[in-house]
């Protein structure tokens, strides 16, 4: 399951109806991206742009990949767009499998390939303006280590 | 043929689109942004590191040598910060 959405949403209440929808697995991960604002360099909002109809294309493509790579049962990614405030939930992955580790391992990767390859762009509103979020490269390289 | 911008290159052109009718020497992706750098001084200079940059075809992302036969929405991508 793929969602990009303005639209605020409950991770717990979305990972225990993932769960709930599998009888096959022995595992389930899930990952919850949060607002963060730092003490020494606060932020009263983070603002995510996005390319809607690009984002579920690339994310449905990301998924797809994990599930075949990992043997996953299932993996689901919801991520928001919009205006967020600190503390509010961004984006969150589940995978399912059989055992612990591929459940890790896959996401992991969707982590890994949707910081990257996810057209989502963030700006934090700060007391003296907006900013772009810089892409860091070592997010090109936690997704560099899955290529073989 | 739609040209999309997003984030700071849209701020920094300040229009998130334009529509474009490139001539027939332009082939691939690759082409079309040569021929856009050189129509628009603004784009041009926020494309200087022009490897920093992905492009979708009809809301795909591909590679910079893939034709734009056809294509009807093109989009420069800054690099993604989301997750």
């Amino acid at each position: 399951m793929i969602r990009v959405t303005p639209d605020a949403f409950d991770p717990g209440a979305e990972a225990n109806i993932f769960q709930a929808a599998s009888t096959e697995a022995g595992a389930m991960v899930t990952f919850t991206g949060l607002v963060r604002s730092r003490p020494d360099d606060p932020i009263s909002a983070l603002i995510l742009e996005c390319y809607p109809a690009l984002a579920e294309n690339e994310l449905a493509a990301i998924r797809t990949a994990a599930v075949a790579r990992f043997d996953l049962v299932d993996a689901a990614i919801i991520h928001r767009y919009g205006r967020l405030v600190p503390g509010e939930t961004i984006m969150m992955v589940v995978t399912l499998a059989a055992h612990r580790q591929a459940a890790f391992d896959g996401a992991q990767f969707l982590m890994d390939y949707l910081k990257t390859d996810a057209p989502f762009w963030k700006q934090e509103e700060t007391r003296s303006g907006l900013r772009w979020v810089e892409a860091k490269s070592e997010d090109d390289d936690a997704r560099a280590r899955w290529q073989r | 043929m739609k040209v999309l911008y997003f984030a700071w290159l849209r701020e920094r052109l300040n229009r998130a689109s334009d529509e474009v009718s490139p001539p027939p020497e332009v082939v691939t992706l690759a082409d079309l942004v040569a021929w856009l750098r050189a129509r628009d001084e603004a784009l041009d200079l926020a494309m200087a590191n022009p490897a920093i940059f992905k492009l979708s075809r009809d809301a795909r992302i591909v590679s910079w040598d893939t034709p734009i036969d056809g294509a009807s929405e093109v989009a420069i991508l800054p690099p993604m910060t989301g997750g």
